[in-house]
């Protein structure tokens, strides 16, 4: 009994850095409206400017001033990055600012290593709290009751601060209508700048409480990033007792779930999230999303059919592409299938985010399942290749119709986290069903037979397939499906009332996308020889929602070139600098604040410029308008 | 002039709304802007406090050119703006919505504190701690103004105050407004609704199709019913 006693106040205490992390996060979600990735980089500068800090000032007035100092050091920071990079992207589709946010956490992630290096680093223990506490034979570290008592005293602070001070109403006010604040005189840039600055204090304060309990490491960010996702849903976007209740919640199931259900210890708690939102979309302690007010305007270019000159521009750029292993090397080879089969994925996740409106925060799921559907055929089953090809996919849209079914009864942002949701479960699952999965080993030795073997008849395999692929997701756009799909995501309402029945247009784009994300998976096992559960993991998915937002989302070939760009860049950037994180980060940064419409978005408005300054008669405004559609 | 629009243009998206709207109003006087639904009366009022993106022309409140400044700029030079939705902070209290709008003194405008506002608007004494979600249309159109009056304003641009409320509501909203000329605010009053104009306005516009077409005295329009026929027949 003692032991479960323990392991409670274990799970309490850890509950304690969750909470604070998740408390900001929530909070800047809740007035900026921005999902701000680089949160768990804010905590992890935190643990690591604490550390140094900690080292250098001795005593306990140094210990403890150190945490502190080091939050508000990091709240600088924060302050810093919102004045120079948010303020330019408030008014951007609000994945850009995910987009961005993600760019400055893959900066941080080399940073940190820049400066204090790869190994972990063992911090001090916080004076007076350095011994453990009898507890019937068990102990329990002193350290971690007062972290117990920390919490719900931050949440009374917070509490205080946001119900009973004139900047606590404005920014509760600001939750509710930005633009209303500002009708009344609200300077709303120092409101999101102060509010920007106390959630990452708290982040900050999360990651510096940390290095008591916890070796600081640059991996820290990610680790803690996605857990306070899964709290700040569960307890509801915006509510700050949502956050501590589920921040316990999830520490509990984590520190319990080890005990009793070893075996899907990682599962529970993101099968918990999915319960919660299929249940209580709005999480716990949050409120239904009022419909979002569309801004008007915003795709003011209305998509068409290529026209024949694109068209055969497009054929001679695939012709070129084709004839890549006439005089590219073996490495060069690869390289190309891996980018095709990158296309694949890229345009799988385009259908569903740029046309069905749908941002999935999971899609590697489905292209990892297809991966494993390969791994499983061809290795288990002894399968042909090309029967392995036609069926493994099927991995993908299996999954993609199950969790599809739940997934489009929400949008938004809570789309997004049931998604991502979905997919760590698949993830824990080839983790952790290490008999099937072979787990973290992996399954080895999927090769593609002789006929495709060698790394030219593989490329053109690769292009085959995602030209095939894009050909059929163009035509699929611009079908009646296309523009039923099209409907939903801008009116979901209207479209209802035109007959449409929008749930199940959208399961169906799901689908297609899952299934499409299959082939690219099933290409990708047999060009590594191998599947391994980071096929379908979390920064897999990410890297797809990069690659369509580079290329820009309101276009339609924009994944293609996003896709290329992407990942070749990335490619390169890896084999030439071992700071290629910093680097690609800081790449995507300048995108987003220099072509907020993506590579190819930027490329359609210089063309629209020259075509509206161009004299009339000019061949370029004579074109015929039937182009449009 | 208290303010001088000229010349205002106004888009969304690339369609445009307003076709150089132009009209003034005097120190403490009551203006009526009159005209049908979708006429542009709210995009009027959104463009003037700069809640519109894509507008161009000439704002000069007390003489200064304010067309270029943010909106939160605006409306604390003094220039208050009661939407048409009352947009009521719902999960705020009747106090925190007003303290949302709270703004220091003017010198050249009146003094608004809450006793102030709740002896105008009795009914929101009574609830200073309901959340704004949980209360009448009439309430919270009550409750917009007040809030709109705590910032001190002394010109408001009071958006069609009078729709959707029962009669006994409306005659509580004529005597606000009356209250707040009294005091020395002046206001611009977008309306539909002729009878309730003609009790608390000086002078009057009428736009239809996003252009101003009448300009001129309540007596003057009542001398043209040909024009009242024309622009505002229900």
């Amino acid at each position: 009994m003692a032991f479960y006693v323990v392991q409670f106040l274990t799970g309490l205490a850890s509950a304690a850095s969750l909470f604070l992390v998740a408390s900001g996060l929530s909070i800047i979600f809740g007035v900026t409206r921005i999902v701000n990735f680089a949160h768990g980089a804010f905590y992890m500068i935190g643990a690591y400017i604490a550390f140094t800090l900690t080292e250098r000032l001795s005593g306990a007035f140094g210990f403890w001033g150190s945490i502190v100092l080091a939050a508000l050091a990091v709240a600088l920071i924060g302050v810093l990055v919102e004045m120079v990079l948010l303020r330019r992207i408030y008014h951007a589709p609000e994945l850009f600012q995910l987009l961005a946010t993600f760019g400055l956490t893959l900066m941080v992630e080399d940073l940190v290593v820049l400066i204090w290096g790869p190994d972990d680093l063992v911090g001090r223990r916080a004076p007076g709290f350095k011994g453990a506490i009898d507890f019937f034979s068990q102990n329990i570290p002193s350290y971690d009751l007062f972290l117990i008592v920390l919490g719900p005293v931050v949440l009374g602070i917070l509490w205080l601060l946001f119900q009973r001070t004139r900047w606590g109403v404005l920014v509760r006010a600001a939750t509710q209508d930005r633009d209303m604040v500002a009708a009344l005189g609200v300077n709303q840039k120092w409101l999101f700048t102060s509010v920007f600055a106390v959630g990452v204090f708290l982040a900050a304060l999360g990651g510096a409480l940390q290095i008591p309990r916890d070796a600081v490491h640059h991996a820290m960010d990610l680790r803690i990033i996605v857990e306070v996702f899964v709290v700040v849903v569960i307890g509801g976007l915006g509510s700050i007792v949502g956050a501590f209740v589920a921040a316990v919640l999830v520490s509990e199931l984590n520190a319990f779930g080890i005990l009793i259900f070893p075996k899907i210890s990682i599962i529970l708690v993101f099968l918990v999230m999915a319960v919660v939102l299929i249940v209580r979309p709005w999480g716990l302690f949050g409120k239904p999303e009022a419909a979002a007010r569309k801004t008007p305007g915003l795709t003011v270019n209305p998509w068409r059919p290529l026209t024949s000159n694109e068209r055969l521009a497009s054929l001679a750029a695939l012709v070129i592409a084709a004839t890549l292993p006439l005089f590219a090397g073996n490495y060069a080879l690869t390289v190309g299938s891996e980018i095709a089969i990158f296309v694949i994925f890229a345009v799988s996740l385009h259908f569903l985010m740029s046309v069905g409106g749908l941002a999935s925060f999971g899609h590697a799921a489905y292209f990892g399942l297809g991966a494993y559907g390969i791994a499983f055929l061809a290795k288990m089953a002894g399968l042909p290749m090309i029967v392995c090809l036609l069926l493994g996919p099927l991995l993908g849209c299996m999954g993609a119709a199950v969790f599809g079914f739940f997934a489009v009864q929400l949008s938004g942002v809570y789309f997004a986290m049931l998604t991502l949701a979905f997919a760590q479960i698949v993830w824990s699952i080839a983790f952790q069903w290490v008999s099937v999965t072979g787990g973290d080993n992996g399954i080895l030795g999927v090769w593609p037979e002789k006929w495709a073997a060698s790394p030219s008849h593989f490329y053109w395999l690769a292009l085959g397939v995602a030209a095939l692929v894009t050909i059929a997701l163009r035509i699929a756009v611009f079908s009646p499906f296309g523009y039923a799909l099209r409907a939903t995501r801008d009116s979901v309402l209207r479209s209802e009332a035109i007959g449409i029945d929008a749930k199940r247009i959208q399961w169906t784009a799901f689908v297609i996308a899952g299934t499409t994300a299959g082939i690219g998976g099933a290409l990708f096992a047999y060009l590594k020889g191998s599947v391994f559960p980071d096929n379908l993991g979390i920064s897999l998915s990410v890297d797809a929602l990069v690659m369509v937002l580079l290329g820009g989302v309101e276009t339609v070939s924009g994944a293609v070139i996003g896709a290329i760009v992407y990942k070749a860049l990335n490619i390169w950037l890896v084999s030439q600098t071992d700071l290629s994180k910093l680097v690609l980060g800081g790449f995507i940064v300048l995108i987003v604040v220099v072509f907020p419409k993506g590579i190819v978005g930027m490329l359609e408005m210089l063309a629209q410029r020259r075509r509206k300054s161009s004299p009339p008669g000019s061949p370029l405004l004579a074109k015929p308008i039937e182009s449009a559609e | 002039m208290k303010l001088t629009v000229q010349d205002l243009n106004s888009h969304y998206g690339p369609a445009h709304i307003l076709f150089d709207i132009g009209f003034e109003v005097g120190e403490g006087e009551v203006v009526a802007l009159l005209g049908r639904n979708g006429a542009g009366k709210s995009t009027t009022f959104r463009s003037i406090v700069g809640l519109v993106a894509q507008r161009s022309g000439r704002i000069m409140f007390e003489g200064k050119d304010v067309s270029a400044k943010p909106t939160h700029e605006i409306v604390r030079e003094g220039l208050g703006y009661v939407p048409e939705e009352r947009r009521i902070f719902t999960d705020l209290t009747v106090e925190e919505n007003l303290e949302v709008g709270r703004q220091p003194k003017r010198p050249n405008a009146p003094h608004w504190t809450r006793e102030k506002l709740f002896a105008l608007f009795p009914n929101l004494g009574e609830m200073k701690n309901r959340p704004g979600g949980r209360m009448s249309g009439g309430e919270q159109q009550m409750l917009t103004i007040a809030r709109t009056l705590m910032g001190n304003p002394s010109l408001v641009l009071l958006d069609e105050p009078s729709e959707g409320l029962s009669p006994k509501i409306v005659e509580q909203m004529v005597d606000a407004i009356l209250t707040m000329k009294k005091e020395g605010v002046s206001i611009v009053v977008s309306e539909q609704n002729l009878h309730f104009a003609r009790l608390i306005s000086d002078r009057a516009y009428i736009i239809e199709r996003g252009r101003i077409c009448f300009g001129g005295t309540m007596a003057e329009l009542d001398s043209r019913p040909d024009i009242r026929d024309a622009h505002l027949s229900l």
